[in-house]
């Protein structure tokens, strides 16, 4: 993924900072509370919301189980409308590709459409590194390229700024960039989208190449769909003579027809609009007489492994790649309210986050493998996903691979993962505990020991434990074990009595 | 190897555990969901158009086929358009009371020469109500897809009834995917700035719907 990610610490000590910040606590707070209610505002509109989810896990789950067959179908069916397929298993490939297909046509700029895959695999500094300028053009990507920041949320990359920040980003970065930000700009957020506006249009409007991603691709048809809301994607869509679109290797459906499902459940989770702005469909290039002229000449699409195949070999962890992005569960979040998305060290910030950056990447860095635990494990954010990502599920599952290692796949093959070292304390705990309750006598034993020694508790727990202690209270040991009074009053029949 | 074969080969190793399942597609989902939401008749249908057009900043006007070509004059002239751009396609007599330099949609036109028209007329595939959605599909009377995006004002003309379907579903199986498509639900917008919805950014900042019929 993205360079500008290496070497981030684990989710605790990242978010600490985060948490300590009033502004930034209160700017994510405001954002997410004002989409919250609006999004549930939005999904009891429909009635079958409840089925469109389920068809959405089918549709998804159904495409995840053939997607062999499914991506050689798009391939032929792209490939038929005039459009050129590469095949990029890595990061690094793909950057490669897109690289040299823009030194062909000879420019030294391109513009881009938001898209998460190009930042996932940093493609912005790599085209840098080759003397190409990417101009972010979606307006949230602008104030976090301009800002030289990394970006908070899915949606809204800049989320963790306010307008204020936005404006005094404007008025010192702008010029560096091209058209300054008007005399005398305020903070409304209509004069931002103006100068956002002001800035990027000439930038458009002189653009030969265009880079995308994509929401949704068709296989059937070769159909790629970019949905968005500010006209950007459309400018890149439309005007350059060449376009590059990076897409994940699961964001196939199989038919026209299942746009449908996607169409109004995306919308409706993502920005809570029944449908948001502008919604592009293209298949191939066009030619004709009709066709002259109307969007580029050149279309490539480059198919992302990136980590997509090692994910879809975990049972559990698979049906991450159902996800469509609407970042609903990152506005729902109480740990992604107060931490914010920077400190899940990863394009993907949130619950999917917290579940799709661990498997991608592996669990081999600190932040990888502290991510599955940046939960309460409350169960939000399965309940407003769109495809039904069982997010709790897939949480605990790698918890347990990241505690107990195990057979994982990366870049293709079978390796055994090592328990994590951090996680010596915890397993020591569980050992004991499993010796145990596999002893009567010894449990029992421990457990008056305990009762009898109450008044000596500590109320933090020392070494290791400390950390797991510093934001919880112990439990308190009763005064009589529970199996002692069971044997006393007979189960609670003869006696309501407390112990001595 | 190539890529593609090692990604196809990665695929189908992931995928080891997966039982053999040959539930054709058309079984593998259940469509449960409904094809629209609520029964309307036609006039409803292109009522709640209108209104969920409006509740997204659409500026929306109806009127009789014959009162069109009054209708596209006035808004032309209260806008102050002196140039507007016409898809080759487009019905001759819509624009036939209109005082305005008319500006062919053409292959060779660059951007910057439509980022000096004042404004555009097209008709459209076909509108969806539920969703305030009106979908152009490139057609003769909607013209390339860059002239409804980079002029600042669009009047768009839906034929009701006709053009006016309920629900996405349906309007997808109106649509053809051969054709680029654009949906458009209200002027360009953003969330951008603390999630909360602002209009006007880079395509069209004002959109004007027309219901004739």
């Amino acid at each position: 993924m993205s360079g500008t990610f290496v070497g981030m610490p684990a989710f605790p000590e990242a978010a600490r900072e985060a948490v300590a910040d009033p502004t930034l606590r209160g700017n994510l707070r405001h954002a997410t509370h004002t989409i919250r209610a609006k999004r549930a505002a939005a999904v009891a509109e429909m009635s079958d919301w409840v089925e469109l989810r389920e068809a959405g896990r089918r549709i998804k789950d159904h495409t995840l189980r053939r997607l062999d067959r499914y991506l050689v179908q798009l391939e032929e069916a792209v490939t038929a409308a005039g459009g050129t397929v590469h095949w990029a298993a890595d990061a690094d490939e793909a950057n490669r590709i897109v690289t040299r297909l823009v030194k062909e046509t000879g420019e030294s700029e391109v513009v881009k459409v938001k898209s998460m895959a190009t930042q996932e695999i940093g493609l912005n500094e790599a085209l840098e590194a080759e003397g190409i300028r990417a101009y972010e053009t979606d307006l949230a990507e602008l104030i976090v390229q301009l800002g030289r920041d990394r970006p908070s949320h899915i949606l809204v990359p800049a989320i963790h700024r306010n307008r204020g920040e936005i404006r005094d980003i404007f008025r010192a970065e702008m010029g560096e960039w091209g058209r300054p930000a008007p005399e005398g700009l305020t903070d409304t957020p209509a004069e931002l989208a103006e100068a956002a506006r002001l800035h990027l249009r000439e930038k458009f409007l002189r653009a030969k190449v265009g880079i995308s991603g994509a929401n949704f691709m068709v296989a059937e048809t070769g159909t790629l769909v970019v949905v968005e809301s500010e006209g950007n994607g459309r400018m890149c869509l439309t005007l350059p003579e060449t376009l590059i679109s990076v897409v994940g290797i699961e964001k196939i459906v199989p038919t026209w027809r299942d746009l449908e499902v996607f169409l109004q459940t995306l919308p409706r989770s993502s920005t809570a609009e029944r449908m948001n702005p502008y919604t592009s469909t293209w298949t191939g290039t066009r030619d004709g007489d009709a066709g002259e002229g109307d969007g580029p000449r050149t279309f490539h699409l480059v198919l992302l492994d990136n980590g997509r195949t090692d994910t879809l070999a975990d049972e559990v962890g698979r049906q991450a790649l159902r996800c469509i992005r609407c970042s609903a569960c990152l506005n729902v979040c109480p740990v992604y309210e107060r931490a914010g998305g920077h400190a899940y060290g990863s394009v993907y910030p949130g619950p999917i986050g917290a579940i799709l950056s661990p498997q991608l990447r592996g669990t081999g860095s600190e932040i990888d493998a502290s991510l599955p635990y940046a939960s309460s494990l409350c169960g939000a954010c399965y309940e407003v996903c769109p495809v039904a990502i069982d997010i709790p599920e897939v949480l605990v599952h790698l918890r347990e691979r990241v505690v107990e290692g195990g057979l994982v796949t990366r870049e293709g093959n079978k390796v055994v993962l090592k328990p994590a070292r951090g996680h010596a304390a915890e397993r020591a705990a569980m050992r004991a505990a499993r010796w145990a309750f596999s002893r009567p006598g010894a449990l029992r034993a421990g457990q008056r020991l305990a009762s009898r020694t109450r008044a000596l508790h500590p109320r933090t727990l020392p070494g290791p434990g400390r950390a797991w202690s510093a934001a919880r209270d112990l439990p308190a040991v009763p005064a009589e074990p529970f199996r002692d009074w069971w044997q006393r009053t007979n189960g609670g029949t003869t006696e309501e009595g407390t112990a001595k | 190897m190539s890529s593609r074969e090692l990604i196809l080969g990665r695929v189908r190793r992931a995928l080891a555990d997966v039982p053999p399942d040959d539930t054709p597609y058309e079984d593998a989902a259940p469509r449960g969901y409904l094809r629209e939401h609520g029964a309307r008749g036609a006039e409803e249908t292109v009522a709640l158009l209108a209104e969920h057009l409006a509740d997204y900043r659409a500026i929306v006007h109806r009127c009789g086929e014959s009162e069109l070509p009054s209708l596209l004059a006035r808004l032309l002239a209260e806008r102050e358009a002196a140039t507007v751009l016409v898809p080759t396609g487009l019905d001759e007599t819509w624009l036939a009371e209109s005082d305005v330099t008319r500006v062919a949609d053409r292959a060779e036109s660059d951007a910057h020469e439509l980022d000096a028209v004042d404004s555009v007329v097209t008709a459209c595939a076909v509108a969806v109500a539920e969703t305030g959605t009106i979908v152009l599909d490139a057609g003769p009377d909607q013209g390339r897809r860059r002239i409804t995006l980079v002029p600042d004002h669009h009047i768009c003309v839906v034929r009701a009834p006709d053009q006016v379907v309920s629900s996405v579903p349906l309007a997808l199986e109106r649509l053809d995917p051969g054709r680029p498509l654009t949906w458009i639900s209200g002027p360009s917008a953003t969330s951008d700035i603390e999630l909360d919805r602002v209009e006007g950014v880079h395509g069209p900042r004002t959109l004007e719907v027309i219901l004739v019929g």
